[in-house]
C-alpha cells in the first residue's frame, strides 16, 4: 500500500469531483423539472399528453444510460450536423434519463394523495394547474422527499458514467492517474471512499429533512 | 337555480349509479337528500359541480350548462361552494391560507383583501381565533367549519354538502349544523346530503330520500314525515328516527 499516492494526486482528483458535483447537481434539477412535466402529462386524462409521456418514460426506463449517453454523442453529429460537446452531451443524456425516473416518483407521490383533495381544490374553481401548484404538488413532494433523496444519490453516482465520453470527471482522473501511476488497489479503493462517504452524507441528510418535513 | 334534466351516471358500462334524475331547485331553497349509502347521493353532488362526468342529461346552473364544452367550468364551480364528509382541508396550510387560497388565485383578490375576508368569515363561523392554526391542530367540528369558510370566501350562490356532519363527533354536530341553519336563512341555495332529520325539518324546503340511484320520494317538508309515500321511505325514516331518538 502506497498512500502518497492519493496524497500526490489528491488537487487533481478532486477537481474532478467538482465537476462531479456540477454533473450531479444540474441532473438533478434539470431531471426534476422535466420530470414533473412528465409526471403531470401521465396523471392527465387527455390522451394527446398520456400517451407521449407514458412511451417516453417506459422507454428511457427500459434502457442502460450509458446507451443514452453513446447515443447522444456519437449519433447526434450524423443526424443534425454538428457535434454536441461532451459536456453537454452528458448533461442532456443525463436529464432525459432521469427526468423518466423522477416521473414515476412524482406520479407516485400525487396518486398516494386523496382524490378528496383535488376535489376540494377544483370545487373552489381552481384550475388543474392552480390546484396542482398549491394543494397538490406541496403535499406530494413531502411524501416523495425519501424517494426522491434516494434518487439524487444514484444519480450522483451515475455521473461516473461520463467517463465514456471523455469527461473528466472524478472517476475518470481516477483513471488517469492510475494509468500514470500503476496503483489500482489504493486509488480504487480511496474512489470508492469517496463515493461512500458523499452518497451518506446525503442519505443523512435526506432522513433529517424526511422527519423536518413529517413534523411541520 | 339548479335546473337537473334526466341526468344518468354509471360506471363500467353497467353498474348505473344515477338513473334519470330530474329536479329543479329554486334560488334561495334548501334541499335534504337523504337515503342509504351507495345510492347515488353523493355522485350526484358532484354532477352538479362537473366533478363527475355523467353520460346522460344535462344540468343547468343558473342557465349554464355544467357539461357544455364552451362552459368555463373553473368560473362555474367558483360560485359553487362544496363541503365534504373528510374536510378536505390542505393539510399544508394555516386555516386562513386555506380560506384565501382561492380568491386570490380565481378572482386575483390582494393578499390584505383575502385575509380580510377570511376574518370576517372565521368570525361569522365563530373561530376567528384558530386562524393561524394548521388543520391537524383542530377539531373536527372546527375543521368543518373552516371548510364552509373556505367555500363562502367564493361568494357563491349555491353551496353542496356532502354529509358534512357524519365524521363529527356527536358534540360536535350541532355547531357546523347551526352554521348551515344561519346560511340556509339568509338565503343561499342549499343542497345537503345528510341524514339529521333535525336539520332538515328545520330549514328544508324539499326533501329527497333516494334509493338505487333513483328519487324515491321527493316531498314537502313536512309531508315527507308526515305522510311519506312509498313504503322504502316509511321503513328509512322508521329506522333513522328510531335510532336517533
Amino acid at each position: 500500500m502506497d498512500l502518497g499516492v492519493i496524497a500526490r494526486n489528491f488537487p487533481f482528483m478532486a477537481g474532478g469531483l467538482l465537476l462531479t458535483f456540477e454533473l450531479a447537481l444540474i441532473t438533478i434539477a434539470g431531471g426534476f423539472l422535466v420530470g414533473v412535466v412528465l409526471a403531470l402529462c401521465r396523471l392527465s386524462s387527455r390522451s394527446w399528453l398520456y400517451y407521449p409521456a407514458t412511451v417516453y418514460v417506459h422507454f428511457f426506463r427500459g434502457l442502460p444510460l450509458i446507451l443514452v449517453i453513446f447515443w447522444l454523442y456519437f449519433l447526434s453529429p450524423v443526424v443534425t450536423g454538428s457535434s454536441l460537446k461532451a459536456f453537454n452531451a452528458a448533461i442532456i443524456s443525463f436529464v432525459l434519463f432521469e427526468a423518466a425516473y423522477f416521473a414515476e416518483i412524482i406520479r407516485a407521490g400525487v396518486q398516494s394523495l386523496s382524490r378528496g383533495q383535488i376535489m376540494a381544490a377544483y370545487s373552489t374553481g381552481l384550475t388543474q394547474f392552480q390546484s396542482a401548484r398549491h394543494v397538490i404538488l406541496p403535499q406530494a413532494v413531502r411524501n416523495m422527499v425519501p424517494a426522491l433523496v434516494t434518487q439524487a444519490v444514484i444519480i450522483f453516482q451515475d455521473t461516473s458514467l461520463a467517463y465514456v465520453i471523455g469527461l473528466r470527471e472524478f472517476l475518470r482522473r481516477v483513471n488517469l492517474v492510475d494509468a500514470r501511476e500503476a496503483r489500482s488497489v489504493e486509488l480504487y479503493l480511496f474512489a470508492g471512499l469517496v463515493y461512500f462517504i458523499i452518497c451518506s452524507v446525503g442519505s443523512m441528510a435526506g432522513s433529517r429533512l424526511e422527519k423536518r418535513t413529517k413534523r411541520s | 337555480m339548479i335546473d337537473i334534466k334526466g341526468v344518468s351516471l354509471w360506471y363500467d358500462n353497467d353498474r348505473r349509479v344515477l338513473d334519470d334524475i330530474t329536479e329543479v331547485i329554486g334560488t334561495g331553497r334548501t334541499v335534504v337528500i337523504c337515503g342509504p349509502s351507495g345510492s347515488g347521493k353523493s355522485s350526484l353532488l358532484r354532477c352538479i359541480n362537473g366533478l363527475e362526468h355523467f353520460q346522460k342529461g344535462e344540468i343547468f346552473i343558473d342557465g349554464i350548462s355544467v357539461q357544455d364544452t364552451r362552459t368555463d367550468i373553473h368560473k362555474l364551480r367558483a360560485r359553487i361552494g362544496m363541503v365534504f364528509q373528510h374536510f378536505e382541508l390542505y393539510p399544508h396550510m394555516t386555516a386562513m391560507h386555506n380560506i384565501t387560497l382561492a380568491p386570490m388565485q380565481v378572482y386575483k383578490k390582494t393578499r390584505r383583501e383575502a385575509e380580510e375576508k377570511a376574518m370576517a368569515l372565521l368570525e361569522r363561523v365563530g373561530i376567528h381565533e384558530q386562524a393561524f392554526k394548521y388543520p391537524e391542530e383542530l377539531s373536527g367540528g372546527q375543521k368543518q367549519r373552516v371548510a364552509i369558510a373556505r367555500a363562502l370566501a367564493m361568494e357563491p350562490g349555491t353551496m353542496l354538502f356532502d354529509e358534512p356532519t357524519s365524521a363529527l363527533d356527536p358534540e360536535m354536530i350541532s355547531e357546523v349544523l347551526d352554521v348551515m341553519v344561519g346560511l340556509a336563512r339568509g338565503g343561499m341555495t342549499m343542497i345537503v346530503v345528510t341524514h339529521e332529520m333535525g336539520f332538515a325539518r328545520e330549514v328544508a324546503d324539499r326533501i329527497m330520500f333516494m334509493d338505487e340511484g333513483r328519487i324515491i320520494e321527493n316531498a314537502g317538508t313536512s309531508e315527507f314525515f308526515n305522510n311519506p309515500k312509498s313504503p322504502r321511505t316509511r321503513q328509512f325514516l322508521r329506522r333513522i328516527l328510531n335510532y336517533h331518538a
